[in-house]
């Protein structure tokens, strides 16, 4: 394990690009955004370095470093990395640049500052990476709350459609978020207050405490106020309304972060505090986690395949693969958990992909209603097949990388709850409904007359955007048939976040050979 | 026969170090009042400000001097015949009035934002005359604001270290009474501002005899004004302590009032939109900051463990004020009072932080105190800039889209209101943070979760001044933001840097607050 300081590297560099593009004058947009996307390309480096440096089968958290903050509260800057948190901060640095080139003539569009669109694209880079990696309750809260105030200005400044459905969909996500994170605030103090009184001396360090005793009841409270927090960001069926209505308003790059890694943190919340600071706890709300997470894929699921417009479609299908997820956390078995993490950064890559996709078409035409399309293959055959591409993904095909997450996710669920991964399974159907039939709308079958006079339609994909999806789906590509190196990295992480909820796996009832089961 | 005759009349000891701050703030009031009598007309605004900016600088190296030696050698001190206490929370909120004071002397002397400076240059004329027309326009303000302004700082200095009721009521009655004639002196819409000023000073006059007729119930309780007398009559008396009850009531009424909390709060919005903008950010950061050190002192100090417990009475009032402060802020369309109402649900915040009866109460209270003054004065300077030609423009619909037209100034208040709405990296919010951990710490977890919830309503009005100045476009209405002048972008500047300061590295204000967090009783 080198020394070098990671995880304040990844955390700094994407601030001090934010600085850098912010200070450059309206009047040279294109040096903020190769400024933008050099920043995120260094960040991306640093990060490929932090993987090769991370050791697979070593200790569980590494590049841990701490410095001195506020004594007085106990709270320190401190980080470190487990796999989980490896993985996803790999997913953000994959995704921002990806990201930055697909909104490259966005901001232009919305006619307001460019280099202000960037700028805030690297500080929301710069608090997601701080969110995955801290280490110190008070500092993850801290990058837990600032996330909320780039995205709200990206959705709500540079987003489509109509004024005050903006307006209404920016608020309605800051407002909810920070709803949230204000129970959460009560929840870290009392979490807090417990922790001194035990300990002796105040802190905020995780590994301290998580090695707390406390009552039954106050560990249920905490759990909650953690929980619900982690609910609304997620988000869980049914503190789920904002997400269509941000999703909708923001610009296709912006919104493909939201559902990409933003909602990532509500279930990486759960794994990295909910579980291991309220054992108990957590096995008492389990079956509530089990049956919200369950009603979103199916709720979800359902609300996509009625949507008539695109991004609603799309954000509403994140709802119901947050409810894989949500039921891959609250299976409590590895292979599940391991599931989960896995599903996280393929929801990442897949649901990406197709935002960003999603947003060319709706660049092109003008409009994300469905029937505003149809045919459209006929015009941009080779977008209208990426866009197939990334529905394939979204719908799990084998072969692809969504495919494996699930089917851990819901062998690892069936071994402990039949009921649950058998439910579980019509999302599946579901998923193919809502993804073939929005597929089968806008690009293929009888062409839309309207689509003729469009000018932008003739414009297949270009240069750019190719580039924009080929990594995506590179990556989908070769995690789906060899996700070996991620789950190496993933499996110890979560082993080790269940053994500290006290969770053993099922022994198997007959001789299996299962992909990444209990050995 | 006389004492002076008898030769037994023993003068009390004044340790004038310790009586220093005061004594240069009254000092520089009196030389303030002698320019206004005999110097010319044209010298007065920069000599006046000249003086106050000097008493006020001196009086803070007074008081840093007596802090250090305090924190140095643990010597607090008690003066003037135990009527004055220089104790550590005391030092604190005098070095606190002092820093917030000169803030709010720099928003005072800004003459380039309107001709003439914000203040109007004769009182005595009617208002809605042509003579008032002429002198809105051209004349230069008046200047007794400065002499005025000294005297309500040297009051509120000692409000805050009394050491008896009575001596704290002739602090209050010094402070308030030039507060009653600051806010009658706004250049522009003078019937708005002759008419907060007449409010504050009858309301103020029933909260002062209010608590004038409570101290007169404790003496009857207690035998004596001063506070360790009294707690120790508190302490001592078994089961008739009715007189002490109502008495505490109605001090606790007078203070409340200055404090803008529920129900006594009726006099903030209107008084905040009426007085000239400058005078209402001295208001809300310098009066609750004396207000609170006045509680606090109070509280901890006289009314500390009597048999009865109040602490649900009050808890009480501070949810109320959380809530009304809160739901009524949604609702404004007056800038001026969007933020009066905030004030009002800040200082429900503060009484949660009082009522935690511990010492990170104390400290998280004074912490909050600084740093929610820097905020809202660097907010009201933030007001003083919006303007037309008829005046400042503090309609919420005239603010629409100021951040296309002026992104700094747009982001500055964005950042201030994010720093209210308490996001972390503000000053905001580490001082939210304080108060509620101090506040579950002394087993007060009701009033932080009703605190949270206030909050997310409150966050609401905040939200939706960002939005209008973001994601409205700007109409015909919206007026352009005047470039500062030097003195309100000296203000908006320290604003700004202390609010991210105390947000991103609060230790040491922290640590200072907690050193200085320890009453004496004597």
């Amino acid at each position: 394990m080198s020394d070098f300081p990671y995880l304040s590297v990844l955390t700094g560099a994407p601030l001090v690009g934010a600085v850098a593009v912010a200070l450059v004058p309206r009047s040279r947009p294109q040096l903020a955004k190769w400024l933008a996307f050099g920043s995120s390309l260094v960040v991306l480096g640093f990060s490929i370095a932090m993987w090769v440096a991370f050791q697979v089968g070593g200790a569980r958290f590494q590049f841990r470093e701490s410095y001195r903050w506020i004594p007085f509260w106990g709270a320190r800057f401190t980080m470190q990395a487990d796999g989980i948190a490896l993985v996803m901060i790999l997913l953000i640095a994959v995704l921002v640049p990806v990201v930055i080139l697909a909104s490259w003539h966005d901001a232009e569009a919305s006619r307001r500052s460019v280099p202000s669109f960037f700028a805030l694209l690297l500080a929301l880079e710069c608090t997601m990476i701080g969110v995955f990696a801290a280490a110190d309750v008070f500092l993850f809260y801290v990058f837990f709350e600032v996330m909320l105030v780039p995205m709200y200005f990206l959705i709500g400044s540079y987003g489509g459609g109509e004024r005050a459905r903006r307006q209404y969909a920016a608020v309605k996500f800051f407002l909810y978020s920070l709803v949230g994170g204000l129970f959460m605030l009560a929840a870290v103090i009392g979490l807090w207050v417990v922790g001194r009184n035990q300990l002796g001396h105040p802190t905020f360090d995780w590994n301290e405490l998580t090695h707390l005793n406390m009552a039954t009841s106050t560990g249920r409270w905490l759990f909650l106020g953690f929980f619900l927090a982690f609910a609304i960001k997620a988000p869980f069926f049914p503190f789920h309304t904002w997400l269509p209505d941000a999703g909708a308003a923001a610009p296709a790059g912006p919104a493909a972060l939201l559902v990409g890694v933003l909602d990532k943190v509500g279930t990486f919340g759960i794994l990295r505090y909910c579980l291991p600071l309220f054992p108990d706890a957590s096995h008492f709300f389990a079956p509530l986690g089990l049956v919200l997470a369950l009603v979103g894929i199916l709720y979800g699921a359902l609300l996509a395949v009625g949507q008539n417009d695109l991004k609603r479609l799309v954000a509403y299908t994140s709802i119901a693969h947050f409810g894989f997820i949500g039921i891959g956390i609250f299976a409590f078995t590895t292979q599940a958990g391991t599931g989960a993490v896995l599903y996280m950064l393929n929801h990442g890559l897949a649901t990406g992909l197709l935002f960003l996709v999603v947003g060319m078409l709706v660049t092109r035409r003008g409009s994300a209603m469905v029937g505003d399309f149809g045919g459209a293959g006929k015009y941009v055959p080779v977008l209208a097949g990426v866009l197939f591409i990334a529905g394939l993904a979204s719908l799990a095909l084998p072969g692809m990388s969504p495919f494996v997450s699930e089917f851990l996710v819901l062998i690892g669920t069936f071994t402990v709850n039949k009921a649950v991964a058998v439910i579980a399974t019509v999302g599946i159907v579901l998923a193919a409904a809502y993804v073939l039939w929005m597929v089968q709308r806008t690009t293929q079958g009888t062409v839309n007359p309207t689509l003729a006079s469009v000018d932008k339609m003739r414009k297949d994909l270009s240069v750019r955007e190719a580039v924009v999806v080929t990594p995506l789906i590179v990556l989908i590509l070769f995690l789906g048939f060899y996700p070996k190196p991620v789950i190496d990295v993933i499996n110890p992480a979560v082993k080790a976040t269940l053994s500290q909820i006290g969770s053993t796996d099922p022994a198997p009832t007959a001789p299996t050979n299962a992909a990444g089961g209990v050995k | 026969m006389s004492v002076l005759a008898d030769g037994s009349f023993t003068a009390p000891h004044l340790n004038y170090v310790a009586l220093a701050p005061m004594l240069i703030l009254f000092g520089g009031a009196l030389v303030g009042v002698l320019v206004e009598a005999f110097l010319p007309r044209r010298w007065r605004p920069m000599v006046q400000f000249l003086v106050a900016l000097a008493a006020l600088i001196a009086a803070l190296v007074m008081v840093i001097l007596k802090g250090v030696k305090i924190t140095g050698v643990n010597h607090p001190v008690l003066t003037a015949s135990t009527a004055v206490s220089v104790d550590g929370p005391g030092l604190f909120l005098q070095g606190t009035l002092i820093v917030l004071g000169i803030v709010a002397l720099l928003l005072f002397a800004d003459r380039t934002l309107e001709r003439g400076g914000p203040f109007v240059a004769s009182a005595a004329v009617t208002a809605g005359t042509e003579a008032d027309r002429t002198q809105a326009q051209r004349a230069s303000g008046g200047t007794d604001a400065f002499p005025l302004m000294q005297f309500a700082l040297g009051g509120m200095l000692l409000f805050v270290s009394a050491n008896d009721l009575l001596t704290m009521f002739v602090a209050l009655e010094v402070f308030s009474l030039p507060l009653y004639l600051l806010c009658a002196l706004a250049r522009r819409r003078r019937l708005l501002s002759q008419e907060a000023a007449m409010k504050y000073f009858l309301l103020g006059a029933y909260a002062s005899a209010f608590f004038l007729f409570g101290i007169a119930l404790v003496y009857g309780f207690s035998g004596s004004v001063g506070f360790a007398e009294i707690h120790a009559a508190a302490l001592a008396s078994g089961n008739r302590q009715s007189l002490l009850i109502i008495g505490f009531s109605m001090i606790a009424i007078g203070l409340l009032f200055k404090a803008a909390a529920v129900p006594f709060h009726v006099w903030t919005p209107d008084v905040y939109q009426g007085a000239p903008t400058p005078v209402t950010a001295f208001m809300a950061a310098c009066t609750k900051v004396a207000a609170f050190g006045g509680i606090l002192r109070v509280l901890y100090v006289a009314f500390d463990r009597p048999s009865w417990d109040y602490r649900l009475v009050l808890g009480i009032i501070a949810v109320l004020t959380m809530l009304v402060g809160s739901i009524l802020a949604v609702t404004q369309s007056d800038i001026k009072r969007l933020l009066a109402y905030s004030s009002i649900a800040n200082a429900g915040y503060l009484l949660v932080g009082v009522l935690a009866f511990t010492k990170s109460g104390l400290s998280s209270s004074l912490f909050y105190l600084l740093a929610y003054g820097f905020t809202v004065i660097a907010a009201f300077a933030v007001v003083t800039l919006v303007r037309d030609s008829g005046g400042e423009a503090t309609h919420l619909s005239r603010w629409a889209g100021l951040g296309r037209r002026s992104p700094l100034f747009a982001a500055v208040f964005t950042f201030l209101m994010l720093a209210f709405a308490g996001i972390p990296l503000t000053s905001g919010f580490t001082a939210k943070f304080a108060v509620f951990s101090a506040a579950i710490d002394g087993n007060q977890t009701w009033l932080v979760i009703a605190g949270v919830i206030t909050s997310m309503i409150l966050a609401f009005p905040y939200l939706k001044v960002v939005v209008l100045m973001w994601l409205s476009d700007p109409g015909e209405t919206t007026p352009t933001v005047s470039i500062p002048g030097a003195f309100t972008s000296a203000v908006l500047g320290i604003g700004v840097v202390v609010t991210l300061w105390l947000g991103v590295w609060p230790t040491e204000v922290l640590d200072l607050a907690d050193r200085a967090a320890q009453f004496l009783r004597g």
